[in-house]
């Protein structure tokens, strides 16, 4: 009876999809939750002690910050996505609701995203055919809204070989191709 | 075409979509302006050659409304602007 509910990723399987092409390891990720925070008019203050006090980091602008339990990227003026480990914060907005009150606007979105962790040697000549964003000269910690194919993501730069993707999860495949047909023209 | 977003920095116009005229942000009160103010709202827009102050919307980017001048004969870009900042220094809240 348990395998009736099998939860699946967003490719449809019901284990993580790793797919290695020459020096590029494409790996699906579907143990994290993530929502969304945005801070509401004039709580600044509020908001400020809030995140204080359940350690959600508030990174400056184009910025991801890693922590523990939660992590965070900006992804828009006083809005961030906080990341957590789906096994301990399933329900993401109720570990963090009751510390923001009415202070902010949590949503959900741990299913409205497909996450691929994309690591490799030779990262550069991969994004700069992806996307128009200039990565081997951003930081580490670099995140930001950008275009792949026709689909808004969302990349997160952790080093030099390392990068997290979220893209809408219904165009999970789609995402996965585009990822794939350029690891092989550039591998 | 590069837009100096105020926050982000130097983007590529293609993460932007147009909206128009930056005078969208002034909405008369449909209620106590008057038919001919609301009329002209609507329907009437200066097609200037030269400066012109314009809505783009980060789609593709930290999905924030802009007031971008830009010189339409050169497509020179002036001056961006957070909407957001630019309502509130006219004294509008919301």
């Amino acid at each position: 009876m348990a395998n009736q509910w099998q939860a699946l990723t967003a490719l449809g399987n019901e284990m993580a999809e790793v797919v290695e092409i020459g020096p590029y390891r494409i790996a699906e990720r579907f143990d994290v939750a993530l929502a969304s925070i945005a801070m509401r008019r004039g709580q600044d203050k509020a908001f400020a002690a809030a995140a204080k006090k359940v350690k959600v980091p508030l990174p400056d602008p184009a910025r991801h910050e890693t922590g523990s339990p939660f992590s965070a990227f900006w992804v828009a003026p006083d809005m961030w996505f906080v990341e957590a480990d789906f096994a301990t914060h399933e329900d993401i907005v109720a570990a963090l609701k009751p510390a923001f009150g009415d202070a902010a606007s949590i949503t959900e979105q741990t299913d409205a995203w497909v996450r691929f962790d994309v690591t490799g040697e030779r990262m550069a000549p991969l994004v700069e055919r992806l996307t128009n964003l200039d990565l081997a000269v951003q930081p580490e910690g670099f995140a930001s809204r950008t275009i792949i194919e026709h689909l808004g993501v969302y990349l997160v730069k952790h080093g030099a070989n390392s990068l997290t993707l979220y893209g809408p999860r219904s165009s999970a495949q789609g995402l996965l191709h585009a990822l794939e047909v350029t690891a092989k023209s550039v591998a | 075409m590069i837009i100096n977003h105020p926050i982000l920095g130097p983007r590529d116009a293609q993460e932007f979509v147009y909206l128009g005229d930056a005078n969208l942000i002034n909405r008369p009160d449909g209620m106590t302006a008057g038919i001919e103010a609301f009329h002209d709202y609507l329907y009437n827009r200066d097609n200037p050659a030269g400066e012109h102050r314009e809505l783009w919307y980060h789609e593709q980017g930290d999905r924030s409304w802009l007031v971008v001048t830009r010189n339409t004969v050169t497509h020179e870009i002036l001056k961006v602007e957070l909407a957001r900042d630019v309502a509130k220094a006219q004294g509008r809240s919301k």
